[in-house]
């Protein structure tokens, strides 16, 4: 009777799953060439391939595109409704708090003084990455920001504005020698420099996986979740399945947030720390 | 043992190790800022702030080590 019932259970897995048991939680996660709206039917989108690279459309390149719609309308409005009346209102309400809380919170105790210049980029990246976090949540979309791809982009391009306004800043020998602090002991120097440099590289990959592996994370445990049901294929395990789910979902939507914040003010800081080298 | 047991074996408790370094290090920050919130309460919101965003960096490496133990489990 034993038998049985592992023999029941392990048939109700490999039933379930394709090459093994939980390869449906990876197929829903990542990246695909086609919109799947899986009792209904799915959208095929077309294959690219230019000069030998592969370009085609896939889903996340959807939901950025979308993101990118959704901000360019929703930005344009507030920044029209400005020319009315210096007091916002509506949609332009909303979004001088966020904008006020990343001039405010993170701009200008980060960088200090000269923080203007860089404003614009930080504007960008924290409502892309908070719009792209919140389209994930929505059923039969994708997260964009769950691609390493797509993080690892945004760390690059955060890269090159440290970089860039550090050298601009201090000059291109001066930002370099300003990496190692002043006033240690000279043995400790070429120890520093060492470090120093790794860490010019280090610190934007781990902005890139912080925000993959936040996202994928999140996701994965909701699948996991709601899995449990087809897998065990009983009903008692519904309620308990889908509170859980559900916890998680509100914790997502915070995870979301924070992730947004996160990037947006390491970000600030490496390109304050770059800028003004002698804190 | 085939080396793809191992792999599963590895990242099981790759994983279970990670978790426990994070939750450790999260709580100890979470209880020293409630007892600081609890000595200055008008100080609460900053140290709230600055509990979440070190509760994020702290996720941040729990999560490196994460994607790891994902990385072994699936290759």
């Amino acid at each position: 009777m034993y038998q049985d019932t592992t023999h029941v259970v392990t048939d109700s897995l490999s039933a379930v799953a394709g090459k093994e048991d939980t390869g449906w939680i990876l197929h829903h996660v990542l990246d695909g060439k086609y919109l799947d709206f899986s009792p209904f039917g799915m959208i095929p989108l077309p294959h690219i391939t230019l000069f030998g690279i592969d370009m085609s459309i896939t889903r996340h390149l959807v939901v950025m595109w979308v993101a990118v719609i959704l901000l360019i309308i929703f930005l344009r409005l507030a920044a029209k409704s400005y020319k009315k009346s210096l007091a916002p209102k509506g949609v332009a309400n909303f979004l001088e708090v966020l904008i006020v809380f990343v001039r405010d919170d993170i701009a200008k105790p980060s960088i200090g003084h000269g923080f203007e210049k860089f404003m614009p980029y930080l504007l960008t990246i924290f409502f892309f990455i908070l719009t792209c976090n919140f389209l994930g949540l929505i059923p039969y979309s994708a997260t964009a920001t769950s691609n390493i791809s797509v993080t690892a982009t945004l760390a690059i391009i955060s890269f090159l504005f440290i970089q860039g306004g550090g050298i601009m800043k201090n000059g291109f020998f001066g930002y370099f020698k300003g990496l190692v602090p002043h006033g240690i002991p000279v043995f400790l120097i070429p120890i520093m420099i060492v470090v120093e440099f790794l860490g010019l590289f280090t610190k934007p990959f781990a902005l890139a996986i912080r925000l993959f592996a936040n996202m994928t994370a999140g996701h994965i445990v909701i699948y996991a979740l709601i899995g449990l049901i087809f897998i065990l294929k009983t009903y008692f395990v519904v309620p308990v399945s889908v509170s859980f789910a559900l916890f998680i979902y509100l914790l997502e939507i915070l995870v979301a947030l924070i992730q947004a914040y996160i990037f947006t003010m390491l970000s600030a800081l490496f390109i304050g720390l770059a800028v003004h080298q002698d804190h | 043992m085939d080396s793809l047991a191992l792999a599963y074996l590895a990242a099981g408790f790759g994983a279970g190790l990670t978790i426990i370094g994070g939750a450790f290090g999260i709580g100890k920050l979470a209880s020293s800022a409630m007892e600081a919130s609890g000595r200055q309460p008008e100080a609460a919101g900053d140290i709230r702030t600055s509990m979440i965003i070190a509760a994020a960096l702290i996720e941040g490496i729990s999560l490196f080590a994460l994607v790891i133990c994902i990385l072994l489990a699936l290759k």
